[in-house]
C-alpha cells in the first residue's frame, strides 16, 4: 500500500519539471537577497554600538571645547577651587575628583574584601544548591534602583552612624560610600565567583595531597590561579563606584569639598559632606542652565573627566576578563 | 600532644573560622537588603493607597500620588524596549553568527564591553547635546526613553550572544545539510530557540532602566508633572483644536518618571514628603525586583524545557 503511493509522489515533480526548476530557481535567488539583506541589516546594528561610542566622545569634547577655551586646561586640572555658581567662578576639577575619590574608597573598602570573602566561600565552601540559591539573591542588591539606596544611605545608615558619631553632618561621603560598597558587592563577588570555579579540580587536589585545608587551598591556590578573573571583577566594581550617581547625590550633598592647601589631608575625612563629578551634573541638571553658556559647557567637561577615568577601568576589567577565560 | 596533631587541628579551626567568616558575611548582605526593604515598608506603607497611585504632585504631600510618574515610566518603557530589543538582538546576532573573528569584531566587542561600563549619567549627557538640542526632540518621552535605550543596548546585546552561544553546533549543522540559508538558520531555529534566554536579559535590562534617574535628569525630565500624556485616540480638547490625538503624541509629551519623583520627596525637606518618597520608594523596589524574579522564572523554565 505504501509502496505506489510514494512511487506515485516521486513520479510527480518528473512531470512538471520545467516549472517547477523555474520556480526553485527563483525561490533561491530570493533567498540569497533575502539573506544577503538581513546580514546587511544585522551588520548595521552592530555597527552601531560604535556610532554610540562615537557619539559619546564626539559631544563630550565637541560640547566642552569652549569651555577648556574659555578655562583653560591647565586651570581645569590644577586649580584647586569648584565654584561655579560664585560671582568669580572657578573651575578646578580636583575637588570633584576628591569626593569620587573618597567616596570611591569608601565603597571599596567594603565591597572588595567583603565581595572576596563571599566569592571564595560561595565557589569553595558553601553546598552547590545553596549557592545556586544565594547568588541570585545576592544579585538583587545590584537590581535595587540606586536612588532608593540614596534615601537608604540618607535615611537608614546615616542616622545609624550618627548614632556612633554624633558630630556626622547629615550629609556625609561616608553613608553613600558604605551603601555604594553594598550594592557594588554583587559585581565583585559573582564574577570573582565564575573565575574561581572555572578553576580546574586538580589545583585543588593537588594542595589537599599534600595537606592543605581548605581555606589554604582557596587563598594560595585557587584565588591566584583566578586572578585575572577576580582583577576584572575589581576593576568593574572600581568603574561602577566612581560612575555612580544617585546614592551620592542623595546622600552625600552637592556641596564641592573646600580645599585647604595647609592641610590637605582634611579632604580625605569621608565625615564630611562632598560632591562627587555626577553628583555635580545632577545638581546642575536640576538648577536652571541654558544651553551654551558656560555652567552648561562644564558638565559636559566634567563628563569627559568620567568617561576617561572610566574607560580605562572598563578596557582594563575586558582585557582581564578574556584572558582568565581562556586560561584553562 | 604531638605537634603535627596541633597544626592538624589548628587548619581544621582555620577552615571553620572562614566558614562562619563567609557566611556571616553573606548574610550581613542579605540582611542590609532586609533592612531596606523594612524601612521602605515602615515608613511608606501607611502612605500607599489607591489615591496615592492615582494622584498627580502635589504641594500638599498628603494629596501628592503618583500617577503621572507610573504612566511615564510606563511609556518611557515602551520606546525603550521598542528600540533596544530589535537593535541589540540585531547586534547580537550578528557579533555571533555572522562576523568572522577579525580586528573589527575585536573593535566592537572591546566596545561594548566599556559601553556596558560607561555611568549611566555619560549617556545622560549625550542624549542631552544629541537628542534634546540637535534633533530637537526637547525633553519628551521619545528622547527619554531612546537615551535608556542606548544605556540597556550592551545588555541585550550580551546576553542575546550567551543565549545564541548556548544553542549546540549542530542544531545549524542540521539546518545548513538541508539547504538553509544563514538567515533562515537565523530566523526558523537560532532565534526560536534562543527566545527564553533573550527574554531573560530583556527583562534584566528593563528592570534596570525603569529604575535609572541619572541620565533623565540630565535631560531634563521634568519633577512636577500635573497632566498625563495623550492618550492614542483620546478625545482632544476644544481649546486645542478638537478632535482625536494621533497614535504616536504621547512621544513628544514631557514627563516625569517614579524614580525621579522619588528623587524629588527624597530632596525635600519635612516628613510627610519622606513618607511620600518611601512609598514611591515600594513601588518602584516591587517593579524592579518583580521583573527580576520573572526573569529568575524564564531562565528556570527555560532550563527545565530545553534539553540539547
Amino acid at each position: 500500500m505504501v509502496q505506489p503511493r510514494d512511487a506515485a509522489q516521486a513520479a510527480k515533480p518528473v512531470e512538471r519539471s520545467v516549472p517547477r526548476a523555474d520556480a526553485a530557481a527563483s525561490m533561491r535567488f530570493r533567498r540569497a537577497v533575502v539573506d544577503r539583506a538581513m546580514q546587511g541589516v544585522l551588520g548595521l546594528a552592530a555597527a552601531s554600538s560604535i556610532a554610540v561610542t562615537l557619539g559619546i566622545v564626539y559631544i563630550l569634547i565637541s560640547e566642552s571645547v569652549p569651555f577648556f577655551r574659555a578655562v583653560g586646561l591647565k586651570t581645569f586640572l590644577t586649580d584647586t577651587m569648584w565654584t561655579p555658581q560664585f560671582a568669580v567662578p572657578r573651575y578646578g576639577i580636583v575637588p570633584l575628583l576628591m569626593g569620587t575619590l573618597v567616596t570611591t574608597m569608601v565603597a571599596l573598602a567594603v565591597a572588595l574584601p567583603a565581595g572576596s570573602i563571599i566569592a571564595i566561600w560561595l565557589s569553595e565552601f558553601a553546598p552547590a544548591r545553596l549557592r545556586e540559591t544565594v547568588k541570585p539573591v545576592l544579585e538583587l542588591l545590584a537590581a535595587v534602583p540606586t536612588v532608593v539606596y540614596g534615601y537608604f544611605a540618607l535615611l537608614f545608615v546615616t542616622p545609624l552612624l550618627q548614632r556612633l558619631w554624633p558630630d556626622l553632618p547629615t550629609f556625609n561621603m561616608l553613608g553613600a560610600g558604605l551603601v555604594m560598597g553594598i550594592m557594588i558587592i554583587p559585581y565583585v563577588s559573582s564574577l570573582s565567583e565564575d573565575a574561581m570555579r572555572a578553576v580546574p579540580m586538580l589545583l585543588r587536589e593537588g594542595s589537599f595531597a599534600v595537606g592543605g585545608n581548605k581555606i589554604v587551598t582557596a587563598t594560595r591556590v585557587v584565588f591566584p590561579a583566578a586572578l585575572s578573573g577576580i582583577a576584572a571583577a575589581y576593576v568593574l566594581g572600581i568603574s561602577r563606584a566612581v560612575g555612580e550617581t544617585m546614592i551620592v547625590a542623595v546622600a552625600a550633598g552637592q556641596q564641592p569639598l573646600i580645599l585647604d592647601p595647609a592641610r590637605p589631608l582634611d579632604a580625605m575625612n569621608p565625615g564630611q559632606p562632598g560632591a562627587t563629578i555626577t553628583a555635580f551634573i545632577v545638581s546642575v541638571s536640576l538648577g536652571d542652565v541654558q544651553h551654551g553658556e558656560i555652567g552648561y559647557q562644564a558638565i559636559f567637561a566634567a563628563g569627559l573627566t568620567l568617561f576617561v577615568a572610566t574607560l580605562g577601568f572598563n578596557v582594563a576589567g575586558y582585557l582581564l576578563r578574556k584572558r582568565f577565560r581562556q586560561a584553562y | 600532644m604531638t605537634s603535627i596533631e596541633r597544626v592538624i587541628r589548628f587548619r581544621r579551626y582555620q577552615d571553620i573560622g572562614f566558614q562562619v567568616l563567609g557566611a556571616s558575611l553573606t548574610v550581613i548582605a542579605l540582611l542590609v537588603l532586609g533592612a531596606l526593604v523594612l524601612d521602605l515598608a515602615k515608613t511608606g506603607l501607611g502612605r500607599l493607597s489607591w489615591s496615592f497611585l492615582a494622584s498627580f504632585p502635589s504641594r500638599k504631600a498628603e494629596q501628592a500620588g503618583i500617577a503621572s510618574a507610573i504612566v511615564g515610566s510606563f511609556y518611557v518603557m515602551v520606546v525603550t524596549a521598542f528600540t533596544a530589543i530589535p537593535l541589540g538582538v540585531a547586534a547580537g546576532v550578528y557579533l555571533e553568527e555572522y562576523s568572522r573573528r577579525n580586528w573589527f569584531t575585536a573593535v566592537i566587542e572591546i566596545n561594548i564591553a566599556n559601553l556596558a561600563g560607561v555611568p549611566s549619567i555619560v549617556y545622560g549627557l549625550m542624549a542631552l547635546s544629541l537628542f534634546v538640542y540637535t534633533f530637537g526632540l526637547g525633553e519628551s518621552i521619545l528622547a527619554g526613553g531612546l537615551t535608556l535605550a542606548l544605556l540597556i543596548l550592551p545588555i541585550v546585546i550580551v546576553a542575546t550572544r550567551e543565549a545564541l552561544r548556548s544553542i549546540p553546533q549542530h542544531i545549524r549543522e542540521a539546518a545548513y545539510a538541508m539547504g538553509a540559508t544563514r538567515w533562515q538558520v537565523v530566523r526558523y531555529h537560532l532565534l526560536p530557540y534562543s527566545t527564553g534566554g533573550i527574554a531573560t536579559g530583556v527583562i534584566i535590562a528593563l528592570s534596570r532602566a525603569i529604575g535609572e534617574t541619572a541620565p533623565l535628569i540630565t535631560i531634563g525630565a521634568l519633577t512636577f508633572i500635573a497632566f498625563l500624556p495623550p492618550t492614542p485616540f483620546s478625545p482632544r480638547p476644544e481649546e486645542d483644536g478638537g478632535g482625536l490625538y494621533g497614535p504616536f503624541e504621547w512621544l513628544d509629551s514631557g514627563f516625569t518618571v517614579l524614580p525621579i519623583q522619588m528623587f524629588n520627596w527624597v530632596s525635600r525637606p519635612g516628613d510627610a514628603f519622606l513618607a511620600n518618597a518611601a512609598a514611591a520608594g515600594i513601588v518602584l523596589i516591587v517593579a524592579t525586583l518583580g521583573l527580576n524574579a520573572l526573569a529568575i522564572v524564564v531562565r528556570n523554565r527555560m532550563r527545565r524545557r530545553i534539553r540539547w
